[in-house]
């Protein structure tokens, strides 16, 4: 672990009773959902990690507490520093607290969990889906979401999907 | 050595009236401007220095469907795009086109899943098929000549029952 | 599938203005088919007269699902997904994956294929800020830029053609190294390219940089200041345009790029121009780094001799056994890789292109987040907008440079 990060991830680790885990040079804080926002903002503020590089989530799928974790990938410009904040939560109707008012970058990147991972985020401004188009069901990085495969057509099953495939009017 | 200095004295040439009227078509097409992704790179490399197509008289890229008869799909054409292109597509004047540019537009490409139509002729009917994940320019401007090759054997007849 | 839902404005009540329901401003809609969107973004734009009043994008008409993709693919096999998501810089993209994915797996590279890497990486800059140079002119109607722009790209696609046979597509960097070796043509077409490309470099300025019409259209607008840059995310020639040094070149140097000596142009405006300006100028850097590089370039091998990750050459596989096995092995099943996550980050001409990769023990990753750096530029969008006039959207959008394949994914 970088020397500079060391202090910081005693102190985060103290204060919110956090575990971390170390792999090639990364940390991952894992922290309760309940304290992301605290959390958030003692490192905004008074370490200076003034950019959040990254906000997503990871499905672990069929396991189901904790299912997901949402990541939070910091940087630190000023001190050339990088930490990421993992947030185990639940498979059944997973809740976080929103970071809006502290990145305006979450803004975005919380629709785009809340699209494709169904994951709300508590207190966002406007959750609305992002990529998929509205009235789409389900979430599409969920592991038990279909990749919705069609099989392609050659030469020997030319016509048999060609029945089955919609074709427009002219 | 032209048409001029062979038919400069008689003035009067005959042909058929579908010869000309297809001929006059395939000579002025305009394309619609409607570059999803990768390909539209090509396209536009296409229409650049290097390519020129407008040689081939399809210098203006209209971004009206109004104004345009031939649609180049040039890339992927999502879920949420599909309805779009569709309504696009009503919307351009009959006479009208559709060359399907790469793989994606042609039957879904690399992207086998979920958001991507496997194909956009599964929303609008389409003319010529562009192979390649991007088609070199050149392919796009063969594609282009293959379609004018379809739209010189067209006659009228076939249109007017299609429109009836 | 294809009828277009009627959508009615209590969706975006709350992010309108009051006036709008009342109808004293206009909501306009620009996009998704747009010229000078570029690409297929929606823009939601709330008008007084002719004065933005509030901008919201939608985005997803590009939606690809890349990443849901690259997890039901092996480690291999997920690389040609990289190259079509921001399609201005398919090298770029490529380096940011196999350099996950070598960080996953503890792989190792050769200093030739480093070399490699950065002279193809930075020559695909070149070309994406060419494509950026050309339409940010065709939008302010300076066609000839857009025709000059594209005429030195080709110049590039021909020197990638060269050592992948594909122009746009390449692939060419693996897990371990490169594709193969280039071949003995790339350093003269690498030096003629150099040799021409700063004389036109000066000829583009010739074109724009003191031309008072374009100075007219991007002087002092949407301008965005470094604070508000941060929270949003903003990073690449955005943000150094607004005085924030920070480049991951040279932050956090990776693939050899600590041996170059070359400068981060940082300008403190935040406008319009100065994003114009620090493209030009990383036009000068990357032919540094590109020179320097060539001139460094070892001879040796181009992937790494871990045959547990690397597939044998041909030539081996018809004398060694277990070279057949590792050959039949990596292409039939894969790698596998740990059970662990990293993140690993590279300077894409628009900024930082991050990779959250997942290994969950097996030859397919569990997880592939891609932090897209046009994502987090367009969310800034609708706070520079507001207060500038229609036309001045199409200047400002095309100058913080996205690409939606890049932001839809
Ligand atoms: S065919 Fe290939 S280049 Fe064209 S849009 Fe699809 S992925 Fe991109």
């Amino acid at each position: 672990m970088d020397t500079k990060l060391e202090p910081i991830v005693k102190i985060i680790q103290e204060k919110f009773s956090a575990t971390f885990e170390e792999f090639r040079d990364e940390v991952h804080l894992f922290l309760k959902p309940e304290q992301i926002v605290e959390a958030l903002t003692l490192l905004r503020d008074e370490h200076k990690f003034e950019l959040l590089s990254a906000l997503t989530a990871v499905d672990y799928y069929p396991q189901v507490s904790p299912r997901f974790h949402v990541v939070y990938q910091l940087t630190s410009l000023a001190q050339n520093l990088s930490l990421q904040i993992r947030v185990p939560v639940n498979g059944t109707s997973p809740k976080v607290p929103t970071a809006t008012g502290l990145y305006g970058v979450a803004n975005w990147r919380e629709r785009e969990l809340l699209d494709m991972f169904g994951i709300e985020f508590e207190g966002h401004p406007d959750p609305r889906r992002i990529l998929m188009p509205e009235g789409t069901e389900g979430h599409p990085l969920r592991k038990d979401f279909p990749l919705g495969y069609e099989e392609p057509q050659f030469t020997f099953n030319f016509d048999e999907i060609g029945l089955q495939k919609p074709h427009p009017k002219e | 050595m032209g048409v001029e200095q062979k038919l400069g004295d008689m003035g009067v040439v005959t042909t058929t009236l579908e010869n000309v009227v297809n001929w006059s078509r395939t000579n002025a097409m305009w394309p619609m401007l409607f570059g999803l992704a990768c390909c539209a790179i090509e396209m536009m490399a296409a229409q650049a220095s290097n390519y020129d197509m407008s040689r081939f008289g399809m210098e203006l890229m209209r971004a009206s469907p109004r104004q345009s008869d031939l649609m180049i799909v040039a890339g992927r054409v999502s879920k949420k795009m599909g309805p779009v292109l569709r309504r696009l597509y009503d919307q351009m004047p009959e006479p009208k086109w559709v060359i399907a540019m790469g793989d994606c537009a042609s039957c879904g490409g690399v992207f086998n899943n979920y958001a991507i139509f496997q194909g956009v002729d599964e929303v609008v009917p389409v003319d010529v098929y562009v192979a390649g994940c991007p088609p070199r320019p050149e392919a796009l401007i063969h594609g282009v000549l293959t379609l004018y090759e379809k739209v010189n054997k067209e006659k009228f007849k076939d249109l007017a029952e299609k429109y009836k | 599938m294809t009828q277009i839902e009627e959508v009615s404005i209590e969706q975006f009540k709350h992010l309108v203005s009051a006036r709008a329901l009342t109808g004293e401003t206009m909501l306009l809609n620009m996009g998704p088919q747009h010229p000078s969107t570029h690409g297929v973004l929606r823009l939601l734009l709330e008008l007084d007269g002719e004065i933005i009043v509030n901008c919201i994008p939608d985005i997803g008409y590009l939606h690809t699902g890349i990443e849901k993709n690259m997890e039901a693919k092996t480690y291999q096999k997920a690389e040609v997904m990289t190259d079509r998501l921001d399609y201005m810089n398919p090298m770029g993209n490529n380096l940011a994956y196999v350099m996950a994915v070598e960080k996953l797996v503890d792989l190792d590279v050769p200093v030739r294929a480093q070399g490699l890497r950065v002279i193809l990486v930075e020559l695909q800059r070149i070309a994406s800020h060419l494509v950026w140079l050309g339409s940010v002119g065709l939008d302010l109607a300076a066609m000839s830029m857009f025709l000059y722009c594209f005429r030195e790209r080709e110049l590039i696609l021909d020197i990638f053609e060269l050592v992948s046979g594909q122009r746009m597509m390449t692939t060419y960097f693996r897990p371990g190294g490169v594709w193969r070796d280039v071949p003995v043509e790339f350093e003269k077409a690498v030096r003629d390219f150099l040799k021409i490309f700063p004389a036109r470099i000066d000829e583009y300025e010739k074109l724009l940089t003191k031309n008072p019409l374009f100075l007219d259209r991007m002087l002092g607008l949407g301008i965005l200041d470094s604070a508000t840059a941060l929270s949003y995310g903003v990073t690449g020639p955005t943000l150094r345009a607004s005085g924030v040094n920070w480049d991951l070149r040279k932050a956090r140097p990776y693939s050899g790029y600590e041996q170059y000596d070359f400068n981060v142009p940082v300008l403190t405006e935040g406008d319009t121009y100065a994003r114009y300006l620090v493209h030009i100028q990383e036009f000068r850097e990357s032919l540094k780094i590109i020179e320097q590089a060539l001139n460094k370039l070892p001879f040796g091998p181009v992937h790494s001799e871990n045959r547990k990750f690397v597939p044998p050459p041909r030539s081996e596989i018809g004398v060694s056994m277990e070279s057949l096995i590792h050959h039949f092995k990596l292409w039939t099943e894969g790698f596998p890789a740990p059970k662990a996550s990293v993140y690993s980050a590279v300077e894409s001409p628009r900024g930082e292109l991050g990779l959250l990769l997942e290994g969950d023990g097996g030859p397919k990753p569990l997880r592939v987040h891609l932090r897209t750096p046009s994502f987090d530029n367009l969310s800034v969008l609708s706070h520079i907008v507001n207060g500038h006039l229609v036309a001045d959207l199409v200047a400002i959008l095309a100058s913080i440079d996205i690409v939606l394949g890049d932001i839809d994914r």
